[in-house]
């Protein structure tokens, strides 16, 4: 929790989301987003070096599908909510060259 | 200055399964694009994934192949990135807690056996594919979702040829276990490569440089290669090598930046929350052994110590699974594994080659095989007529008795008809019978030769070999 202590860069954190932000809506959002850390920064009152971490909030374990085919989605659906389409694929602007 | 290079492999393989990782789409390659997604794989708001049970066990398997410890908790997390061939804007992959732990692969390079070690394997899901053409760039989501392993090495490799030895062990070993079929043109095994350089002696790796995203293992040896060298002049030159991401152009045989470390991706991965995770126990792991297939290596070392083929053939036959069960199979029917070895080896990879076919759809199948070596060894046939027939039934089908009969191919063994030509060949040959007489054993060559000619080479040599020596000697 070291780095909610020094609060959190939102211009870097907005970059990484693809958000763009005017500098008047990072300050804002700066001071809202350091309150809220400082709020779940309680949380490191407790001791909690006896309890195990958890990825998940219910114990619910191999939930797990056969290998079986399903359906699939109609194509000509698919692509009508693509914004631009082209040969039955997606387009979108050209991305870098791999 | 000396200098050593250390380099790491990241090898994604796609696993053998019908659908998809997290949904029941089928996996298949080169449909219409498009046509095998769905809200999961499209990353619609609100669908929910589901874990494939093959995946799970495919993954384990070769986790098991590879001498890994399976985990028994695992777990799933995103891996937040912005690119059009992930809909979701995160892949589902596995950061902390993996399958699959450590494990090794042990390999022959260039005659001195190695120990390469593994960090780890982890699950994750492949990305869509793009191509990108003038101006756009065009998305197919049939491949967004699929199971995809990563084998991740630990810096273990110094040379090009470690690295080739590492990546044709591990192919061979997903194909024999069923994991993948690891078909590079279909991008079903791609490795990242990690490579630093250091003076001999320096105890702390140098700076790496990750090339990203290639499947030809060709490629891959230039890449290195061209790597190692361009880091060594730029140390030699004093300079500084930048850790950075890069491409490898294989027309120009060059590695390119594509990003350095300062704009490096921050994954900002956090515990995926539509997933459970996974808790593998005692007892499946234990079936899971019980259902593993016997490894290249293993049949190499039963080929040579069971059926006394030497390292050689055992080698060679071992090499492709295909030929390997062709060979098992083979064997099922004759108990001569040298001469099933000989043919395959000599024969049957000639022809093959030529035409393009794989071993599987040979019109020379296991079982006939088997019958020309019984008639080889029951000297009904000479070696060489063996061929033949071989090569006949590889060209136009057929059996080979009925092969045998029609072109008279058939030996003769037979003492009164071998008589008749072994009296002619001494008859006409007065000399050589004088000179072997005389202490030159060589000599018997000729006659023998004479008679072959005779019996237009259906002459049985063994048995006309004895009765020579026989009026000679006696």
């Amino acid at each position: 929790m070291s780095e909610s202590n020094q609060g959190m860069d939102v211009g870097y954190v907005a970059r990484l989301a693809c958000i763009d932000l005017t500098e008047e809506e990072r300050g804002l959002f700066q001071g809202q987003l350091d309150q809220i850390l400082h709020y779940v920064e309680q949380l490191d009152e407790l001791d909690v070096s006896n309890v195990e971490p958890t990825a998940h909030a219910i114990p619910v374990y191999n939930v797990l599908r056969k290998d079986e085919l399903g359906s699939s989605l109609d194509h000509d659906a698919v692509i009508a909510n693509a914004p631009s389409a082209a040969d039955g694929q997606i387009r979108v602007p050209k991305i870098i060259d791999q | 200055m000396k200098y050593e290079a250390t380099i790491g492999l990241e090898t994604h393989i796609m696993q053998k399964t019908n659908t998809k990782m997290f949904c029941s789409c089928k996996y298949e390659y080169g449909a219409e694009p498009n046509t095998h997604v769905c809200p999961v794989c499209l990353g619609y708001p609100g669908a929910l994934p589901v874990l494939n049970e093959k995946a799970i066990t495919l993954c384990c398997k070769a986790g098991l192949l590879l001498g890994c410890e399976i985990n028994p908790y695992s777990k799933w997390d995103r891996k937040n990135y912005f690119y059009p061939d992930m809909s979701k804007n995160y892949q589902i992959s596995q950061y902390d807690q993996p399958l699959c732990l450590g494990g090794q692969l042990e390999v022959e390079v260039e005659g001195e056996m190695k120990t390469f070690t593994l960090e780890r394997i982890h699950q994750e899901e492949n990305a869509a594919k793009n191509t990108h053409a003038s101006g756009a760039s065009l998305v197919d989501y049939n491949r967004a979702g699929t199971a995809l392993m990563e084998i991740v090495s630990n810096p273990c490799m110094h040379s090009t040829a470690d690295v080739m030895a590492y990546m044709t062990a591990l192919k061979q070993i997903m194909q024999y276990g069923g994991i993948s079929d690891c078909d590079q043109e279909k991008g079903q095994m791609r490795s990242d490569v990690n490579v630093s350089v250091r003076p001999v002696g320096q105890k702390e790796l140098g700076s790496k440089v990750e090339i990203k995203n290639m499947n030809s293992f060709a490629f891959i040896m230039q890449a290195i290669e061209y790597e190692i060298d361009r880091q060594i002049e730029v140390l030699e030159r004093g300079g500084k090598v930048d850790q950075e991401t890069r491409g490898y152009d294989s027309d120009r045989g060059e590695t390119f930046v594509q990003r350095t470390k300062e704009d490096a991706h921050d994954y900002r991965y956090f515990p995926e929350p539509d997933l459970m995770p996974v808790k593998i126990s005692a007892e499946q792991i234990e079936v899971w052994r019980s259902e593993l297939p016997e490894l290249p290596s293993q049949r190499r070392v039963r080929y040579v110590s069971e059926l006394g083929l030497p390292e050689y053939d055992a080698g060679v036959l071992t090499a492709d699974k295909a030929v390997s069960d062709w060979f098992e199979s083979a064997m099922q029917h004759t108990a001569n594994a040298k001469a099933v070895s000989n043919f395959i080896m000599g024969e049957m990879m000639r022809l093959l080659a030529g035409s393009g076919i794989s071993i599987a759809d040979s019109k020379v199948t296991p079982e006939k095989l088997a019958e020309i070596v019984g008639m080889i060894d029951a000297k009904t046939i000479s070696t060489s007529a063996g061929k033949q027939v071989f090569e006949i039934i590889f060209n136009e089908g057929g059996e080979p008795k009925a092969i045998v009969e029609q072109k008279g191919m058939a030996q003769v063994s037979d003492d009164s008809a071998l008589e008749g030509w072994a009296d002619a060949a001494i008859a006409s040959n007065p000399k050589a019978v004088e000179e072997y007489k005389g202490g030159k054993p060589a000599a018997i060559n000729s006659l023998m030769g004479l008679v072959m000619k005779a019996s237009k080479g259906k002459a049985n040599p063994g048995a006309v070999m004895q009765m020579l020596k026989q009026k000679l000697d006696g």
